[in-house]
């Protein structure tokens, strides 16, 4: 029996909300950025007591310290996520490798945390241009990682030739296997991805949680931690100890130009594309739904699995028990800021790793909770899922293609 | 007595375009002014500028002889202008009662709604009209004419004297037109005003009392039923002499190309919606469907399309046997079909007018080599294509949510007929579309039958059956109740026959396959 009512949905909230932010341009989206850096500014005065004390003295007063807090805040965040300028250029100059290196570490730990955005973000793009919204790339990112630090330290005696790829595979079996489930669900039984993709996270924690603490445990930790993973299933990394920046970098980049290429190059991205805007229209055109939605969710599903693979074997080498990271629900908000193109996506889980590697120095030097950066985030999404304000703000003209009354065929005369 | 509605010299313009240029434009107390022109014409940006949804550039609304700023449509209902919209603005869930009083609220005791004032007051107004609206119903269950009716009455409601109508018949049966029109004759008698605004030439000619025709956001005409013939107005229109009877040879039909036999279909609570439905079509011939909206012709169409599983009977698409076959496959043997529903079904809209041209070859070669797009190819053809069939769009790049109705029908019409089709299936080819669209869509159409094409032609617009098809199949409540020689029937019966009323015509005329008979 055909199900006429998977086709037929009606517009829920997250389709209006996924339309709203698709059609936002450029603009908008680097003035949402701004914004959003702006609010971040206004919270850090209004949450800082030095700010009111300087107001009791007087106005002139409160306002240089507000500017000042805001000032360090921000420096402090550029120098976390770059590094000193100052100390680069001096580094530079002394001509020494290993100082060079050390003043250009903030940088590439930026690009460490970078990493798994990109993989993140790239699935839950690829997710949206198929029509589904991936809340799992969490899940999926943490059965990646375990199930890569597995074959980590069972299989011995490899070559990294073979080893490598073999635990990426099978990172991204079991992320993929995460986002078939829930795809295959929706499919077969019409249950709403949003739903289970989380039930799928629970699961994926739990499991993790039961695994690292009884059949995977390393015998000589206390704390439930899984064995270290051999040297032949580490990533390269590119620079000596302590810079941890290593190759899953230039692999996400990779998987990100291959998803672009898989999207607008080739007839299964046309299908991805055409059954995520217009499921009628594409069973119309021959096009086989399920077929598209299930893989879609689980090539979704295995590139989340490759992040979590990353991280364990560029990284961390081994997995503990609490690996709750947050990227995979942050790259929910940075899939949609790059309006789910994969190479837009390059750019803002830059964005994004680069917030929130610089964070870390903003709370030590300037005192400020690192959460300012994910209220931040907050408001970048917001204005961008409310262009209104933006163009409000900004005085921006609204696009105006709808009101256009287009001629069609009023001109056929003419043309004769 | 000055006129109770007049606009002077309203100019509007949009980047690039002259949506309404100096437009003079009056109504009297009590008549019905007939807007006539086509899609884009600014026929919906002038009624927009009346109510108060755009602010116009120049010119000047006079109500009752007095000048008045019209800024937002609270203004204009304080004008006592009220605006019918093509597309209903109604709650579903709520009775009639509450959705009349929407934005209106009485209440008594502090707060509490008093529903019974407002259903005491719909009761009047549907009693002075005859409008037969209960005001206890429930709107969801109420046909799409009633919902209309409820729409005039919100407006009535609010004590609106003049009313504007915007496309009120795209969505309605022929009947339900009819029924229409009484009420918008009663409406004016009682000494209500109202605008009509519409591009279809036979409702001007039935109800209005003075037409005026816009073209490109000029007024090019004012005239009187009495003084016109559909030929003119429709020449007035487009600038042009227009063609309102495709010209057609007699049909040749040859080898059956499509033959359908007691094909049963049920919807998703397992309601008969076909029942035993039998029919053939054969190369060279148009079979029209005739049939009232919902009477069994979308889930013909889905059947034959491969998009819905039939219960029973059989399929057979140039002898071979397709009742379960997938869309792609009914396609790939040389079936095309330009869908009920441009929008829903027949295009994707956000994507560019190039891809939509390739929505079901785009795997094929010259488009693709393996999984490759060869966009090479893809552009080339939609070059080519936009060229032949006229569509009007920027460039082949635009996303089709930007072209007008119109020019989307034809991105459709140019991706089915650019393929070498056996049988062309069409359902509402023409629906919302303006005259010089029809025209052409239809003469594209008899082009294909007399290549040799089978065409089967869905429609609930009569003239459109009358017209284009062969032969016509009459379809009520889920059943072909009667196959008729089009040139063997008046339209008056066909009325009748789509209302499920079986008239002597079948005593009188002869009547091709098989008459069941009605269970009402």
């Amino acid at each position: 029996m055909n199900k006429e009512t998977t086709g037929q949905e009606k517009r829920n909230f997250l389709s209006i909300f996924y339309e709203e932010l698709s059609k936002s341009s450029i603009t908008i989206i680097i003035l949402s950025i701004v914004s959003g850096f702006i609010m971040g500014g206004i919270l850090v005065i209004v949450t800082s007591p030095e700010v009111y004390k300087a107001f009791a003295v007087s106005f002139g007063e409160g306002l240089a310290t507000s500017w000042k807090m805001v000032a360090n805040t921000y420096s402090s965040l550029f120098l976390g996520a770059f590094g000193d300028p100052a100390k680069i250029s001096a580094a530079i100059k002394s001509g020494d490798n290993a100082k060079i290196l050390s003043a250009f570490g903030p940088f590439f730990e930026s690009l460490v945390v970078t990493t798994p955005y990109l993989f993140t973000g790239v699935a839950v793009a690829l997710g949206f241009r198929a029509g589904v919204f991936n809340i799992g790339a969490e899940g999926q990112l943490q059965v990646g990682s375990i199930a890569a630090a597995w074959a980590g330290w069972t299989f011995t005696g490899l070559s990294p030739w073979i080893h490598i790829p073999l635990a990426l595979l099978c990172g991204a079996l079991a992320g993929g296997l995460w986002g078939f489930i829930p795809g295959w669900l929706k499919v077969k039984t019409g249950a709403h991805e949003v739903i289970t993709t989380i039930m799928m996270n629970y699961i994926g924690y739990y499991l993790i949680y039961y695994l690292v603490a009884v059949p995977f445990k390393d015998p000589n930790e206390v704390v439930p931690k899984t064995p270290w993973i051999l040297e032949s299933a580490h990533l390269p990394r590119f620079f000596p100890e302590p810079i941890r920046f290593h190759l899953g970098f230039f692999i996400a980049i990779g998987i990100a130009f291959l998803i672009w290429f898989l999207l607008f190059k080739t007839t299964w991205g046309y299908e991805i594309r055409s059954v995520g805007i217009n499921m009628n229209a594409s069973k119309y055109a021959g096009m086989n739904i399920t077929v598209i939605t299930v893989v879609g969710m689980a090539l979704s599903g295995a590139i989340a699995g490759l992040g979590g693979a990353s991280e364990i074997m560029g990284v961390y080498w081994r997995q503990s028990q609490a690996l709750s990271t947050g990227y995979g629900f942050d790259s929910i908000a940075l899939a949609l800021l790059a309006q789910n193109h994969p190479l837009g996506v390059i750019l803002t889980a830059l964005l994004f790793g680069f917030l929130r590697s610089g964070s870390k120095v903003m709370q030590l030097r300037a005192g400020i909770p690192i959460y300012i950066i994910n209220i931040l985030q907050a408001f970048i999404i917001l204005f961008l899922a409310a262009p209104a304000i933006i163009r409000t703000i900004y005085r921006l003209k609204k696009p105006s293609i709808k009101d256009l009354p287009i001629s069609s065929t009023t001109s056929l005369s003419e043309k004769k | 007595m000055p006129p109770i509605l007049e606009l002077k010299g309203i100019t509007k313009r949009f980047p690039g375009v002259l949506a309404n240029d100096h437009i003079d434009i009056s109504l009297n107390k009590g008549e019905i002014l007939a807007l006539l022109g086509e899609n884009g014409a600014g026929k919906t940006t002038l009624m927009n500028i009346l109510y108060g949804l755009y602010k116009p550039d120049e010119g000047e609304i006079f109500i009752n002889g007095e000048k008045k700023e019209i800024k937002s449509s609270i203004d204009a209902i304080r004008s006592g202008i009220g605006m019918v919209h093509q597309h209903f603005m109604l709650i579903p869930v709520f009775t009639v009662t509450e959705n009349v009083m929407l934005g209106e609220e009485d209440t008594h005791m502090g707060g509490f709604l008093d529903r019974e004032k407002a259903a005491e007051k719909i009761r009047e107004i549907s009693d002075l009209y005859k409008l037969n609206v209960n005001p206890d119903d429930m709107v969801e269950d109420l046909p799409i004419g009633l919902q209309q009716r409820v729409e005039i009455i919100k407006l009535l409601f609010r004590n609106a004297d003049i009313l504007i109508m915007d496309e009120p018949t795209a969505v309605l049966t022929p009947q339900e037109v009819d029924e229409l029109f009484a009420i918008l004759k009663k409406l004016v008698q009682q000494g209500k005003s109202i605008i009509f605004i519409t591009h279809k030439l036979r409702e001007v000619m039935e109800c209005a009392d003075r037409i005026e025709v816009i073209r490109l956001g000029k007024v090019v005409g004012e005239t009187t039923p009495k003084d016109a013939t559909p030929e003119k107005l429709a020449s007035m229109m487009v600038g042009r002499a227009v063609e309102l009877k495709t010209q057609k040879k007699p049909s040749e039909p040859k080898d059956v190309v499509l033959s359908v036999k007691d094909l049963t279909v049920t919807d998703m609570h397992s309601r008969l919606v076909l029942d035993t439905v039998s029919l053939e079509v054969r190369s060279g011939e148009i079979l029209g469907i005739a049939g009232v909206q919902g009477n069994g012709q979308t889930e013909l169409v889905r059947a034959l399309t491969g998009l819905k599983t039939a219960r029973s009977g059989t399929i057979t698409f140039l002898n071979k046997v397709v009742t379960k076959s997938s869309p792609r496959k009914i396609t790939e043997l040389g079936s095309a079909h330009i869908p009920e529903d441009r929008q829903k079904d027949g295009l994707v809209l956000k994507n560019s007018v190039e891809d939509n041209l390739v929505l079901n070859t785009y795997y094929l070669p010259p488009f693709a080599k393996g999984i490759i797009l060869q966009r090479m190819a893809i552009d080339e053809n939609a070059r080519k294509l936009v060229e032949a069939f006229d569509i009007r769009t920027p460039d082949i790049f635009t996303p089709t949510y930007a072209l007008s109705g119109g020019n989307q029908q034809k991105v459709i019409v140019a991706r089915e007929f650019s393929r070498p089709i056996k049988l062309l299936i069409a359902a509402q080819p023409t629906r919302g579309l303006d005259v010089g669209s029809i025209e052409y869509i239809h003469n594209r159409i008899v082009e294909k039958r007399d290549e040799g094409c089978a065409v089967l032609l869905v429609s609930t617009e009569l003239d459109e059956i009358m017209q284009l098809s062969d032969r016509i199949a009459v379809m009520y409540r889920g059943k072909i109740i009667a196959t008729v020689n089009a040139s063997d029937v008046t339209k008056e019966e066909l009325g009748l026959l789509m209302a499920g009323v079986m008239p002597e015509i079948q005593k009188k005329k002869e009547v091709i396959g098989q008459t069941r008979e009605l269970v009402t």
